[in-house]
């Protein structure tokens, strides 16, 4: 496919603009009080899994990115760096479930659900708390207590949210050989 | 909606407005990391001077931007409660001394420590606000494209940019109307859902908002293909670039200077710390 450079370029500018107004205007309320299910990492992890670990890891880098500077600080790299990282991961699995094409059987969606759950823990558990520690010198218990927060929730919605729009997704789409001859 | 209250460019006649995307960007940049890096008291102070400074010469008043000072206030007060809450003793393990101004309860002692390192922390923040405020109020979107390509980021990365920065607020209007015309369905997004329902009433939300995203990556991928984006694969021009001036070079100047300055002063005595307890 020669078109295929331009179009992660878009997938990129349009999965950052859906990372962004996910992030930021749309919160669901979970059981503990004052954390939000962020639906951005479910849609990061759907994009991710359809255009690879480059566009991936620019999603997250550019949506978080613009999150941050949109509430007005600078951004926190440490957390806009794990957010990139959750794409890049996902985004490896991108070879293996080709759901563009309509093939989401029991193997990929178990892929899937693995690399999604494993992405988010590395990125909120490890990736996240080590740079605060290094670059804000925060207490180490807090940001872990905070990176087990996050690590579970975007887990959870990634693993819920995503699995379940790229199921509705796949439907959608006419499957290779779905045509026979009579 | 809220559309315009976010990442929204404050026109004005200021030499800060008048400096290039570009040297915004780079200064930006090397003013954040500067301010990252130190931990030092007296580094933390000056880059605030400037950081207020600047701020002051673009003739952005406070009052147009109180609503971020405020949310900015409230984290900063939130995030200095958990740190106390989660580790009183921070300070005594950075500073190395332990001077107890009073008790509280349990394990909670008030140290002058701790409160010197969450002054720190708060300064850290009071640094890179004015900046960062300065950096997306006084600076034209269109023309971040063209400084990200000219501070050495590959121009597709910097369309990337400006096509999320042109598609938000349409995102936004597609998201506010595909979300109103499934309430009105009775999907309910809000605390009366159960957990698991709550998720998956989103998915009724997100699965046609991801269809008519894909759609439109597939509209405009095709629309830059017909006109042969990515030809070349390392150059391209920018209608809104325009050629550095005497200020550029100043600004960038003193952005380089600052870092190194922060950088040099310190790590000058082998701590990243200002230490006035020993």
């Amino acid at each position: 496919m020669k078109n295929s450079s331009i179009k992660t370029v878009v997938a990129i500018g349009i999965g950052a603009a859906l990372f962004f107004v996910l992030g930021r205007f749309v919160a669901i309320p979970s059981p503990i009080p004052n954390t939000n299910f962020c639906l951005q990492y479910a849609i990061l992890g759907l994009l991710a899994a359809m255009f690879g670990p480059i566009a991936g890891g620019l999603i997250g880098l550019i949506g978080h990115t613009l999150i941050d500077l949109s509430w007005g600080g600078a951004p926190w790299w440490s957390w806009v760096i794990a957010s990139a990282f959750v794409g890049v991961v996902v985004g490896l699995i991108a070879k293996k479930c080709k759901i563009a094409e309509g093939n989401f059987g029991k193997k990929e969606i178990v892929t899937f659900i693995i690399a999604n759950i494993v992405a988010n823990v590395l990125a909120w558990l490890v990736v996240a708390p080590v740079l605060d520690i290094l670059i804000y010198a925060e207490p180490a218990n807090k940001v872990f207590a905070q990176g087990g927060m996050a690590a579970l929730s975007n887990s959870v919605t990634s693993v819920v949210v995503g699995t379940l729009l790229a199921l509705a997704y796949t439907k959608t789409i006419a499957k290779q050989g779905s045509l026979d001859a009579e | 909606m809220a559309a315009q209250t976010v990442l929204n460019y404050l026109p004005r006649k200021s030499v800060v407005h008048e400096l290039t995307g570009t040297t915004k960007l780079a200064f930006f940049l090397l003013f954040t990391f500067a301010g990252m890096i130190t931990y030092d008291t007296w580094v933390l102070l000056g880059l605030m001077l400037v950081s207020f400074a600047a701020f002051k010469m673009s003739n952005i008043k406070i009052k147009e931007v109180s609503f971020i000072l405020i949310f900015m206030v409230v984290f900063l007060l939130l995030n200095n409660f958990f740190i106390f809450l989660f580790n009183p003793d921070q300070g005594t393990e950075i500073y190395g001394t332990r001077h107890v101004l009073f008790h509280l309860f349990w394990r909670y002692d008030v140290t002058a420590e701790q409160l010197f390192y969450m002054l720190n922390i708060s300064m850290k923040y009071f640094v890179a606000l004015p900046v960062a405020i300065l950096f997306i109020a006084a600076t034209n979107p269109s023309e971040f494209a063209a400084s990200l390509h000219s501070i050495g980021v590959s121009y597709k990365i910097g369309y990337s940019v400006s096509i999320a920065l042109r598609y938000i607020p349409d995102i936004q209007r597609d998201f506010h109307n595909i979300s109103q015309a499934q309430q009105a369905r009775g999907v309910e997004l809000g605390k009366k859902e159960k957990l698991i329902s709550r998720l998956k009433n989103s998915v009724n939300i997100l699965l046609p908002l991801i269809l008519s995203s894909l759609q439109r990556i597939d509209i405009i991928a095709n629309a830059m293909s017909l006109r042969c984006f990515g030809k070349d694969p390392k150059k391209r021009t920018w209608y809104t670039k325009r050629p550095f001036g005497r200020n550029d070079y100043v600004a960038l100047g003193i952005g380089v200077a600052l870092l190194v300055a922060s950088i040099v002063i310190t790590f000058w005595d082998g701590n990243r710390y200002y230490n006035p307890f020993v």
